[in-house]
């Protein structure tokens, strides 16, 4: 049951980032065609793009909710699937940092909170535990709750491995499709968008930053997402020896605060701001938000603002009025939201999955497994802590395109980057190219290989050439 | 060691191909037994030079005055002539042992294991993010080195209206590669009371660019997405903003070593000029790993750094003759207005500083300076130059300024008389 020769899909999912392409990934599993839909020139370029990169335990959701329950499931999915693709992670673990009175006596019931969300592996530790584990801390640390198992992850792979297996799963990549109007003709659901009609039996709401608009094409009227900007500071990879885990503050009514993070590329994170705005692509940086950060860092962690800034990201979460996510059918539209689905949204994703699927299951859309599924792909590595093609003597002696080192700072070869050209979803743009190679994201950001970069993407085609069969990668 | 990794065993391995590398493989290579290996990361060897498209170096090194591509081509043909091997595409990535370091290269992975490491990395210019200009993520934001790089390797097309953040040596020189491809300097713009170039370029210049040069002014904000459409700026003592509009923005000057080698091999650094702490005869705190040029004071011009590569080789010679550093040391340490002084280290018995001068950075103009030098409270030079001390260029004081320093004494502080 794919297509029909009138071009009708069984589904259509909306939103190409993390939450949509696991949707997508997950139904292309099924006898089903599936399309997924994009307003951007790729996938993973909203929400899903900029984010602070944990993978995290949910010791900290509200127990009971449905958020706290997909988190965790999505945790133990992510991690197995990571290590079947290739997705970079660092089981750093965190340490939650007090720094007055009250938080020292938050840390008790965060503890029996972990506890009620099924994670029992957190420890209340003394201020000399805390300099222990984190030396550079700044002064006036009172005590701490160490996290295990948060981990760092590369948020931009997770989302490029979901939509790659959905594709080589017979999912249909729509990009460059702004959903502007529904309309419902013969039990078909005709999506009227800037790049043309995409007709499906079934769809799947994953627009993110955008859901509650899509949700209204429905006639629905449940929820409000609020664009929450987030600023961020990324330090260069020599300030990476002064934290080894993710430093987090002590989360109070005002939100989850600011965290020193090392990132998954070697460098160290510090951020985000939380700032509600009204423009929902409004990704600029601000001066307040830096001066913000910088006054942080600076009681923090004072040596890691004498290193040198690398890059300043502003990304916008998908902030919602309703407490929880909010993923509901509606059999009679042959409609599904997953909506409401904050930053939590990276580590959930494949969980979120997992729950439609079953929705769309008990609300009619028949689920015949399918039996000749593909292999998973193999991502190209893009985290320090593993092999990369910059390092293996023997990978470079196969094919000399991976000793060609093209941008020097991130050490990114030629070969990654003609990979990325002939992979099954080739970037559209210089960012794109950026989030699958690291190209041009490092120290100099473009002083040495800007120029060079730009002739490798013009060589490659300055149309997005046609997707090639996939060649496995062998990233770790 | 890893399958597939070839081991070299050059006398000398030089780390970067620009001005001072070169130099310095050039008057080493007819004089060390084992070779001289050149590693430069790019295609060409050649330096920041390649991409400078205009006149004016070349001047105290060879006596001439030649383009910077032409000056780049002739570094490389001499270095090779004197029997030097330049390896381009070879990117260093680590160290393996104290002299011992790991490159990548289209041909595999290589092991260098010298007698003595020659680091010459250079500098960059301090992009967007390091300097937190909040705003848009807008296409069309370069420093020099990536506008470079673009119009004169590259033949890219930049805009047509653009803004130059910076009025210093190297802004003239991004306002030229502007001029040839075609896209208009509307503004200047420069934190400092007063342009910072030779004066050569600031009063001529401003005729014949049509440029305004707004001083005591730094830009606050980038406005455009994808592309870039303006930029605000700031009056520093006003606090007054405009829109400037404009599709290209150049960010100059604000140089940082390429230190990351040095650093990460765990060489000292000078908190002043970031780059690897080095005594007069340009060791580092490593025995037999040397520094020169831009890594160590950034940034002077090419000719100096290629005449750093030549003081460096009479140090390497001498390391390689079983000569070792001499022991005691005094300490000069920059005092405001001044940034930072290289090099940082005296010892007895070594030679005097390339060019017998020394290098300073100053925050402030002044226009005949009196240097004064002051070891532990006391004054032991006291000299007016006759040239000024402006930011955004190297200020260089003769080093016979240090005669009247104890060998045996405490830290020297550099610093002008009020």
């Amino acid at each position: 049951m794919n297509t029909t020769p009138s071009g009708t899909f069984d589904v259509a999912v909306i939103g190409a980032g993390i939450v949509g392409s696991a949707i997508a990934r997950k139904l292309a599993g099924y006898e089903l065609g599936v399309a997924l839909l994009d307003a951007r020139d790729d996938v993973g370029d909203g929400t899903s793009k900029a984010n602070t990169a944990i993978l995290h335990t949910g010791f900290d959701a509200r127990p009971g909710t449905l958020e706290a329950r997909l988190v965790r499931e999505g945790y133990r999915l992510l991690s197995e699937y990571a290590g079947r693709t290739g997705i970079p992670v660092e089981r750093t673990g965190a340490l939650l940092v007090a720094w007055n009175a009250e938080e020292l006596a938050a840390l008790p019931g965060l503890r029996e909170k972990a506890e009620r969300n099924g994670y029992d592996r957190t420890e209340i530790v003394g201020p000399d535990e805390v300099y222990r584990q984190v030396p550079h801390l700044g002064e006036g640390a009172l005590g701490g709750l160490t996290v295990p198992d948060e981990s760092i992850i590369c948020t931009w792979t997770v989302n490029l491995a979901l939509a790659t297996e959905a594709v080589l799963r017979g999912a249909t990549l729509l990009l460059n499709r702004a959903v502007r109007a529904v309309e419902e003709r013969d039990g078909v659901t005709v999506l009227r968008t800037s790049g043309g009609e995409v007709r499906a039996r079934w769809v799947v709401n994953a627009a993110g930053l955008g859901a509650d608009v899509i949700d209204r094409l429905f006639g629905h009227d449940r929820f409000t997402v609020t664009p929450r900007r987030g600023e961020l500071l990324v330090y260069d990879k020599l300030a990476r020896p002064l934290v080894d885990r993710i430093v987090l503050p002590v989360p109070t009514a005002l939100g989850k605060g600011v965290l020193i993070s090392p990132t998954i590329y070697g460098n160290v994170m510090l951020g985000p701001t939380a700032e509600d705005l009204t423009d929902r692509t409004d990704t600029a940086t601000s001066a307040e938000g830096l001066a913000f950060l910088l006054g942080k860092g600076e009681k923090l962690m004072p040596e890691l603002l004498r290193e040198e800034v690398s890059a300043t990201y502003a990304g916008l979460r998908a902030a919602s009025d309703h407490a929880d996510y909010l993923i509901e059918a509606d059999a009679g539209r042959r409609y599904i939201l997953a909506g409401g689905i904050r930053s939590t949204g990276l580590t959930s994703g494949m969980a979120v999955a997992e729950h439609v699927a079953e929705l769309a299951g008990e609300a009619g859309l028949p689920l015949v497994p399918r039996e000749d599924l593909p292999e998973p792909p193999r991502m190209p590595n893009l985290g320090e802590a593993y092999l990369r093609p910059y390092q293996d003597a023997a990978r470079i002696a196969a094919d000399p395109a991976y000793g060609t080192v093209v941008c020097f700072c991130e050490r990114v070869t030629a070969g990654e980057i003609r990979d990325a050209f002939r992979s099954p979803i080739p970037p559209a743009s210089l960012e794109g190219l950026r989030r699958r190679t690291r190209v041009m994201n490092g120290r100099c950001q473009g002083f040495f290989c800007g120029a060079e970069v730009k002739k490798l993407m013009g060589a490659a085609g300055g149309s997005a050439p046609a997707p090639c069969p996939p060649s496995p990668e062998d990233g770790r | 060691m890893t399958t597939g990794t070839t081991t070299l065993t050059p006398a000398v391995v030089i780390v970067g191909a620009g001005p001072s590398g070169l130099s310095a493989a050039r008057e080493l290579a007819p004089k060390v037994d084992g070779g001289v290996l050149v590693l430069e990361r790019e295609s060409t060897a050649g330096g920041i030079p390649r991409h400078s498209d205009h006149p004016g170096y070349g001047i105290r090194d060879m006596r001439r005055f030649m383009s910077g591509p032409a000056y780049a081509r002739r570094l490389v043909r001499q270095a090779e002539a004197a029997g030097a091997t330049i390896r381009t595409n070879a990117t260093v990535t680590n160290w393996a042992g104290d002299r011992v370091i790991e490159a990548t290269t289209p041909q595999g992975r290589i092991r260098v294991e010298a007698r003595a490491v020659v680091l010459a990395t250079g500098a960059r210019e301090r992009p967007r993010p390091a300097r937190l200009i909040p705003g848009d993520r807008a296409r069309g934001v370069y420093t020099t080195g990536h506008l470079q790089n673009l119009v004169h390797l590259h033949h890219g097309k930049v805009g047509r209206r653009a803004v130059i953040a910076g009025a210093e040596l190297v802004s003239w020189s991004a306002a030229l590669t502007l001029r040839e491809a075609g896209c208009r300097t509307v503004l200047m713009t420069t934190e400092y009371p007063r342009p910072d170039s030779y004066l050569l370029f600031s009063a001529p210049g401003r005729l014949l660019f049509g440029t305004r040069v707004a001083t005591r002014t730094r830009v606050t904000r980038i406005i455009g997405r994808p592309a870039l459409e303006a930029v605000e700026i700031e009056n520093l003592d006003t606090g007054a903003r405009r829109i400037v509009e404009c599709d290209t923005l150049v960010l100059t000057g604000d140089w940082i070593p390429d230190h990351e080698l040095a650093r990460t091999g765990g060489i000292a650094l000078d908190p002043g000029t970031k780059g690897p702490l080095v005594d007069s005869a340009l060791r580092t705190d490593r025995p037999g790993v040397f520094a020169a040029g831009n890594v160590l004071h950034p940034v002077d011009t090419a000719d100096i750094a290629a005449l750093d590569g030549v003081h460096v080789a009479r140090s390497v010679l001498a390391w390689l003759d079983g000569r070792g550093t001499p022991a005691g040391q005094v300490r000069l340490v920059a005092d405001p207005p001044f940034r930072w002084v290289a090099p940082e280290i005296l010892r007895p018995g070594d030679p005097a500083p390339a060019r017998r001068r020394l290098l300073l950075w100053t925050d402030r103009h002044i226009p005949f300076p009196r240097i004064v030098l002051r070891q532990s409270g006391k004054v032991v030079a006291s000299r007016r130059l006759w040239w000024p001390a402006a930011p955004g260029r190297v200020f260089r004081v003769p080093s016979d300024v240090l005669r009247g320093v104890d060998p045996a004494g405490g830290t020297v502080h550099v610093g002008v008389d009020a």
